[in-house]
């Protein structure tokens, strides 16, 4: 039998836990005029292992709503189940959805209730506000938040966002002779955006790939305009106001 | 001492290490070297020995190299696969190939696989592990085929099946699962294949392309990204600017082209005196 | 804080259609406090080989010295200009001499090399602070803004552009990653080289 070692009982010890771990993955949304697109990829990772390759990190709120959310997956998932708690609270005693500027809020109080031990997750919030435009807030763990064009953010969000500077702000760009850049870009180019962005990340980040999942919100009156027929897009929900929330699945690489 | 300056001293030089010293107790920690994460493998077959390698090369979580080559050249029928601090696999396998080929050239005879082995662990083991070269050693020789594993330390291995690197488990798993002795070439080549697959797809450290390299009595056979299953697919979009999108406010140009103009000096077109 | 992060800094290099590019921001810093807006970091090495080197700005110095030196003798022993490939062994094994005690720098190298043919093909490559080399056939990043500049050129690379075209995208390249870096920034330089000639530009960008 091993005896307890005297000396190192004589001193005090510490011990410590870390709750916390790094899943990995990547989230990204961007505004446009009258829609909004949320993306994530699906792998979750831990260190050199992958756990899954499908756990998603972009959820459907609300009609009008969709939640990305990255960083600690248990923080994030139980995140999310509270946000939705909250929302069909909302909708029981109010009978209508909350808006997207209150939900925005919401996060807020919720993220900074928990400021002394955080849930370690970024969130981004994408979809369509009571005015019809499209838009995206970003928070950091503990609740501050901005309403935004386009962001991106986990793992390779130091891949992604200066892309976006590029291509979506239009950032270090000359404008030619007698023209300006746009201030909002059509669907289309925000998708292939989109999914460039992400083959690109997985093509230099190894915690990025094995699929892609595309929320896009639209605002009442406002159809697909001919791309109806895009590869993987799949509807989820026609409110009777006319606003509509699709879902597109692709597929990354799984190395 | 005059001459010091011109010929370096060969090995390696520690001049830098007291300035280095002083930056880390600063707390200033010293940035990471490219790693070759990897899934590397080797397994005797009927006729010799397949060695596997994926090709992917980190720095931390960013992919630094999409296609690098990790099975190492060190004598026509002997070849070495490396996982762990890239430059030192490298560096470390290009000094015993020399080595070999000087001693091949003294003795007359073609270098052993066993030779390479006692090299590279007397080397390694000489630096105590700072060198951070783990490798996959294997190859025909006139005692037949060989296969080793070398780790960082110097300590060795000699099995029919190995593997090595950050997806080692993943291909041992297949190994385990499949490996029979004296398979038949095209068998052995797909199980290194599926092995080194499994490292790819399994472990994030290891990815992009598989090579294999086939070694027998007769010959060596480099097959230098024999299975591609990680291509990028096209892009959406095309990404060219239009010319004079980015501004700039000076330009210097430097002509290559060195242009002579010849101007004729005194008589105007009268033959040369030759008297 | 990295030592590689102490004065800051980022260089990238890019093949084009029989031309390469290789292009730097300017800033030297300490730490967080900018000291210089022009300082240049990439070197011409022959007419048509340009090395960038990222890192510690006093082995910036240093290892250009020792650059110089050795394509020197190089050229003196062998009696010709050194080719790129050559002489990114030169840069390799010069590194990885201090395996143990390093240069906090990873260069990067671009140019054009001679083939049998007497015509020119691009080259880039890049090594580790220890000199592991890195030959691409795309593109090769380092400094403290490399994952960001990994990030815009794997979106904006395309194969085969012409000089003018490389310039805009890897100017483009340069820019926006440097502007989410920072330790990088404070003006941009770009050099385009060719089989006859070299375009160096000083790119207008933001100087925060």
């Amino acid at each position: 039998m091993i005896m307890p070692d005297m000396d190192s009982l004589a001193h005090p010890q510490e011990r410590r836990f870390n709750p916390y771990t790094e899943n990995g993955g990547t989230i990204l949304a961007i505004a446009g005029a009258d829609f909004s697109v949320i993306a994530g990829d699906t792998r979750q990772s831990e260190g050199y292992s992958i756990q899954t390759r499908y756990a998603p990190k972009v959820f459907r709120l609300t009609d009008r709503a969709v939640l990305a959310v990255n960083g600690f997956a248990a923080d994030g998932n139980m995140f999310v189940k509270k946000v939705k708690q909250r929302l069909e609270w909302y909708h029981h005693a109010h009978a209508k959805d909350m808006p997207l500027r209150a939900i925005a809020r919401l996060i807020q109080t919720m993220l900074y209730a928990r400021r002394f031990f955080p849930y370690y997750v970024y969130n981004i919030l994408g979809g369509i506000e009571e005015d019809g435009t499209g838009a995206v807030y970003s928070f950091d763990p503990v609740g501050s938040y901005e309403r935004e064009a386009c962001r991106a953010a986990g793992a390779a969000q130091s891949l992604v966002q200066p892309f976006l500077d590029n291509q979506i702000y239009f950032k270090n760009q000359e404008a030619a002779q007698g023209t300006s850049h746009p201030s909002h870009l059509p669907l289309e180019t925000v998708l292939s955006i989109v999914i460039d962005s992400f083959t690109s990340a997985t093509e230099r980040h190894i915690e990025v790939g094995d699929g892609l999942e595309i929320f896009i919100a639209l605002s009442k009156g406002r159809t697909l305009q001919g791309m109806e027929s895009i590869r993987g897009l799949q509807e989820l929900t026609v409110t009777e106001d006319g606003e509509r929330l699709f879902v597109m699945r692709r597929d990354l690489k799984k190395d | 001492m005059s001459q010091q300056s011109a010929f370096s001293s060969p090995g390696f030089d520690f001049s830098n290490s007291v300035r280095n010293n002083f930056l880390q107790e600063k707390g200033m920690p010293l940035p990471k070297a490219t790693s070759t994460g990897t899934t590397i493998v080797g397994c005797l077959f009927k006729d010799g020995i397949i060695l596997g390698a994926d090709t992917r090369a980190t720095e931390g979580e960013i992919i630094a190299d999409k296609n690098c080559e990790k099975i190492h050249y060190i004598t026509e029928s002997i070849r070495c696969c490396g996982a762990g601090t890239a430059a030192d696999t490298e560096f470390t396998t290009a000094t015993i190939s020399s080595n070999m080929e000087l001693h091949s050239l003294s003795t007359g005879r073609k270098p052993r696989v066993v030779t390479v082995m006692t090299m590279l662990k007397q080397y390694l083991f000489q630096y105590q592990g700072h060198i951070g070269a783990a490798l996959v050693l294997g190859g025909v020789d006139s005692t037949g085929p060989h296969l080793f594993t070398i780790h960082p330390h110097g300590s060795t291995d000699k099995l029919p099946y190995v593997t090595m690197g950050s997806g080692s488990l993943a291909a041992m798993a297949v190994f385990e699962s499949s490996w029979k002795p004296n398979m038949e070439r095209s068998d052995a080549l797909a199980l290194v294949s599926a092995a080194v697959s499994a490292g790819i797809f399994n472990d994030l450290g290891s990815g992009s392309n598989v090579d294999a390299c086939i070694i027998t009595a007769t010959q060596t056979e480099m097959l230098r990204n024999f299975v591609k299953p990680n291509e990028r697919v096209e892009k959406e979009r095309h990404y060219t600017f239009r010319r004079g999108t980015t501004a700039w406010k000076s330009e210097n140009i430097r002509d290559l082209i060195v242009n002579e103009d010849i101007t004729l000096v005194g008589a105007t077109g009268d033959a040369m005196d030759t008297s | 804080m990295s030592i590689m992060e102490y004065n800051g800094g980022s260089v990238i290099a890019m093949v084009g259609k029989d031309c390469v590019a290789i292009a730097s921001d300017l800033r030297l810093g300490s730490q967080a406090l900018g000291i210089s807006s022009n300082f240049q970091r990439i070197f011409p090495v022959t007419d048509r080989v340009y090395v960038g080197l990222p890192g510690l700005a006093t082995d910036v110095t240093t290892l250009r010295e020792r650059f110089r030196y050795r394509v020197n003798m190089y050229t003196i022993k062998e009696e010709r200009e050194i080719e790129p490939e050559t002489f990114a062994h030169l840069v390799s094994s010069t590194l990885y001499q201090h395996r143990f005690g390093p240069y906090f720098i990873e260069p990067v190298m671009a140019g054009l090399s001679k083939t049998p043919s007497g015509g020119f093909k691009p080259f880039i490559a890049a090594t580790d602070l220890i000199g592991c080399l890195n030959f691409a056939k795309d593109f090769v990043v380092a400094g403290t803004a490399s994952a960001k500049l990994f990030g815009v050129a794997e979106g904006l690379w395309e194969p085969d552009l012409e000089a003018e075209d490389l310039f805009e995208t890897i100017s483009q390249t340069l820019l926006n990653a440097v502007d989410r870096d920072a330790y990088s920034g404070w003006g941009a330089i770009v050099h385009v080289i060719t089989k006859d000639k070299i375009i160096t530009r000083t790119l207008k960008g933001r100087m925060d």
